[in-house]
Order: C-alpha cells, then structure tokens, then sequence
C-alpha cells in the first residue's frame, strides 16, 4: 500500500533547513508590526515608526554635545571595566590563594554580590558627584565582583595532583603561581570579564540615566521630555549597538583564550 | 590548619571593625555629617521609621508593581516558553534572539517607558515585565526542549493524551530548570523596578531613597537603604527556599 507523503514546498522546504532565515523573517515582522503600529494605532507622540527612526539617526547625531555624549559614555565604560577587572583579579586573587583569608572574606564578597546596589545609587551621586567620577565608580562597583568570584572560583579548583607535581619537581612558590596556577585561572578570569562587561554596562548606563549633565543620560531626558520618540528611540538603539559590540568582544576574546581548557 | 572558627572570628571582627570605623569617622574624626551619617542617627531613624509604619505605603507600591511585573512575565514566559519548545525548529530560531536581546541592559528602554506610560507605576510594571520575561523563557525553552525523549515515546506508547503528557511527564521533568528561572526572573524583576523608581518615580521604595537623598536627610535615607536592603534579601531567600522546595524529589 503506498502511503501519500505530502510533498513540502519548495519554500517552505528552504526555509525548514535555514533557522537563521527564518530569524531574520520574525525581526522582520516584528519591525513591520512596529511600523505599522507606530504609523497608524499610537499617538505619534509616544512611538515612532524605525523607518523614521532610522531616517533621523544624523539628525540625532547633529543635536549638540551627541556625539560627545557617546564618546564620554564610552570612556566611563572602558575606565569602568578596566578599573573592576585590575582590581577584580588583585582582590581575588588575594582571597583565593590563602584558604584562611578565603574562608574569612569570600562569604563577605558574596553578601555583597547579592545586594541590590540600586538603592546606594543616590549616595555614590553625593559623594562622587554628578560628573563622570560617580558613573565610573558605579560602574565599578557593579563590575568587580563577577571578577573576584570568578578569580577565586579559578584558583580553587586546581587539581591537587598538579600542585604536588610542581613541588616534587623543586618550583619555587613564584614558579608554582607563574606556571600552574595562572594559566589554570585564566578561562576563569575571561569568564568573570565577560560578566564583568555586561555589569559594568548596566552600572554605568544605570548612573546615566539617574543624572547626567553632559552623558547620553542628558539627552535621554532631553528627548523624553520633548516628547521626541523619534530622537530617543535613535539614541537608545545606537546605545543598545554599543552593548552588543562591546558584549560581542569580550565574549570572543574569551572563547579565544579558553580555548585549551582541559574539558 | 586554622578552623571555622578562626574565619568566622576574622568576619565578626572585619564587621565590628567597620562599623567602629563609622562611628568614629563621623564623630571624632570630623567627616562631615552631610557625607556620611552618625550611625547611631540611622539606627534611631530607621526605628522610628518602622514604629510609625511611614514605610507601609511606599512598600505597598513597590511590592505591587513587583507582583504585577511578575505575574505577566512569569505566565507570558512559561506559556510562550512552552509553545516554543515543542518544537525543535522554534527552539532553534527563537533561542538565540531571546538570548541577544537579553544581553543589551533593558534599562536603557526606561526612558521610553516612561514617556509611553508616564511617571506611575505602569512604566516600573511594563519594565519590570520586560526585563524578567527573558531569563523565565530562556529557561521554560530550555527545561521542556531538554525533556529525555524516552519518557515522552514511554508515556505516548502508553496511551498518554496531550495533556497527561505535559501533566505526567514534561512539567515535572522540566520543572526545576523552570523554577530556577522563575527566581532568576523574580530577582530581576525587585532590582528593575527598585531601579526605575530611583531614576523616574513618584512612589515607591527608590523613590523614597532619592527624595530623602535630594533632600539631605542623610541618617533618614541610610535607614531606609537598610531597610530596602533588608526586604530584598528577605525576599530573595524566600524565593531561593521556594525554588530548592520545588526541586526536592
């Protein structure tokens, strides 16, 4: 008895092999409901459609002290990470390598992991002050405990045989740090980055957002109080990009140098 | 080697030396009161606080709009998550776009929120909403498409209908990847909205925070951290216990 296969379409056969055509086809979509919402359903007061928005990005970048803004913003985002990452690693790597300070301080660093620095936002403005100081500090703050526990966590979990090679082979304790124990933490440390990142992004932008005299934060509160949606939109997702770049980086810098890990 | 009791002295003693640095900062050493708080002041002032029952409205607002913001994203998120995961090609298109978006800091849309919403608690609702949704459906994705395929041909070859097999089979099997997307989400969603209250509120926690902070009520607003940093942790316990209670088995 033959049984009737129903024959798939050509297109729709392509598409089935294809996930990433079919991605792009619902962000397509989804800008199409978009536009035709912001077109035709919603007070253009309140939303724009992206072909406007993308038709006005120079406009957005002609506003005066933009361009500057984003510049600014990307300083306190590279300052930022690189303050939490050299003081991540020196911190943790101070609490992992001696059990007792470990013990001691690691829970300490956990307590203040899980706090919800939101509510000291107000306080780093007061002591740091509406300049860039505060965002960085905040950024900071938000960036450098992914980088102790993963410093620590990196340290920890080297395998007790290795040490014991080392010493029966007469390496110094510098020996035993510079080639055991550092490369064994490093993936570790390029995961804490990458987490690093995505913390020191949200603090900062936080900051920004909560007061800014010359930031991007400025101009947010700018267009919305102009009830430009226009203008915002093209800011946030000019914002939105650089998060995604800078996420993008340290991600593949990471998948570069984890590579040899050994699982 | 040093015991748990050695550690646990050095933490008593870090603490006890912090707020002994505190203390004489502000009231030998001549840090400025607008600066830093007396910390007996904050103690005096957050008992007053919890005496008078001044905070029972602000954490009312922020509360609410914590169980609104979680409700929509926790039952978009499962529903959606489900839908998804029942097939292997939806997972593969949806699954990276949700991870990609929850990668850009969802806070920056707050200003877009706020002029779509207003200043009320709608605009805290819809991004808190917005910003647990993604970790609830990443994981619902990832604990019902991760089901073993062996329970699901055992089940439908005992003659099990649609709705015994989510029932029976792939709700328990997915639930603890699912609840621990559940916590993720709630934990997301308190730190969101704390967050949009402190950057464009009317009412609320973060709200209170900053008003006292604009007006230099240092020991009034430390108290308040506290207390705010004592409900989030309360809450997160809770729902971390929840989470562990739900995996047990």
């Amino acid at each position: 008895m033959a049984i009737a296969v129903p024959k798939r379409r050509p297109a729709l056969r392509s598409l089935a092999q294809r996930p990433w055509l079919t991605r792009l086809i619902v962000i397509a979509v989804l800008f199409a409901l978009w536009e035709v919402a912001a077109r035709f359903l919603v007070d253009p007061l309140f939303l724009s459609p992206p072909s406007q928005v993308i038709a006005s990005l120079d406009k957005v970048f002609d506003t005066r002290g933009v361009p500057a803004a984003l510049q600014l913003t990307l300083f306190e985002l590279t300052v930022a990470f690189v303050l939490a990452v050299a003081i991540g690693l020196a911190l943790g790597l101070a609490i992992g390598l001696q059990p007792l300070v470990r013990r001691s301080f690691f829970p300490i660093v956990l307590l203040l992991y899980g706090m919800p620095q939101v509510t000291i936002l107000p306080l780093f403005i007061l002591f740091f002050g509406i300049g860039a100081a505060s965002k960085i500090a905040f950024g900071v703050t938000h960036g450098v405990f992914p980088v102790i526990v993963t410093v620590v966590a990196g340290v920890q979990n080297l395998k007790p045989i290795l040490l014991t090679g080392a010493r029966s082979m007469g390496a110094s304790r510098w020996q035993i740090f510079r080639h055991v124990i550092f490369p064994h933490m490093v993936p570790s440390f390029f995961a804490g980055m990458r987490l690093a990142m995505s913390g020191v992004l949200l603090g900062v932008l936080l900051a920004e957002l909560y007061v800014s005299i010359a930031g991007i934060g400025y101009f947010t509160t700018l267009f919305t109080q102009n009830f430009d949606p226009t203008k915002l939109l093209g800011l946030i997702g000019v914002l939105a990009a650089m998060a995604i770049v800078l996420n993008a980086v340290v991600r593949r810098a990471e998948n570069h140098f984890a590579r040899w890990r050994a699982e | 080697m040093a015991g748990r009791g050695a550690s646990r002295l050095i933490q008593a003693g870090f603490l006890a030396g912090l707020v002994v640095v505190w203390y004489l900062a502000t009231t030998r050493w001549g840090v400025n009161r607008l600066l830093l708080p007396n910390p007996v002041a904050v103690y005096d002032n957050l008992s007053d606080i919890l005496r008078s029952g001044e905070f029972i409205g602000d954490l009312e607002t922020t509360l609410g709009e914590l169980a609104a913001a979680f409700a929509i994203s926790a039952t978009g998120g499962i529903t959606l998550g489900y839908l998804i995961s029942r097939s292997r090609y939806w997972i593969e298109v949806f699954e990276p776009l949700f991870a990609a978006v929850y990668s850009i800091p969802i806070i920056l849309f707050l200003p877009l929120f706020v002029l779509f919403f207003g200043l009320g608690p709608a605009s805290k609702i819809a991004l808190g909403a917005s910003i647990s949704f993604f970790p609830i459906v990443i994981n619902t994705i990832a604990g019902f498409g991760h089901v073993d395929r062996l329970f699901v041909t055992a089940a439908r070859s005992m003659g099990a209908s649609d709705y015994h097999l989510f029932r029976h089979v792939l709700l328990p099997a997915a639930s603890p990847v699912i609840l621990t997307g559940l916590r993720m989400g709630f934990t997301t969603a308190l730190l969101s909205i704390i967050g949009s209250e402190t950057l464009a509120s009317l009412a609320g926690l973060g709200h209170r925070i900053v008003h006292l902070a604009e007006a230099m009520e240092m020991a009034r607003m430390f108290a308040y951290i506290v207390f705010v940093i004592a409900i989030a942790v309360t809450l997160n316990a809770v729902v971390s216990r929840l989470e562990a209670h739900g995996k047990r088995d």
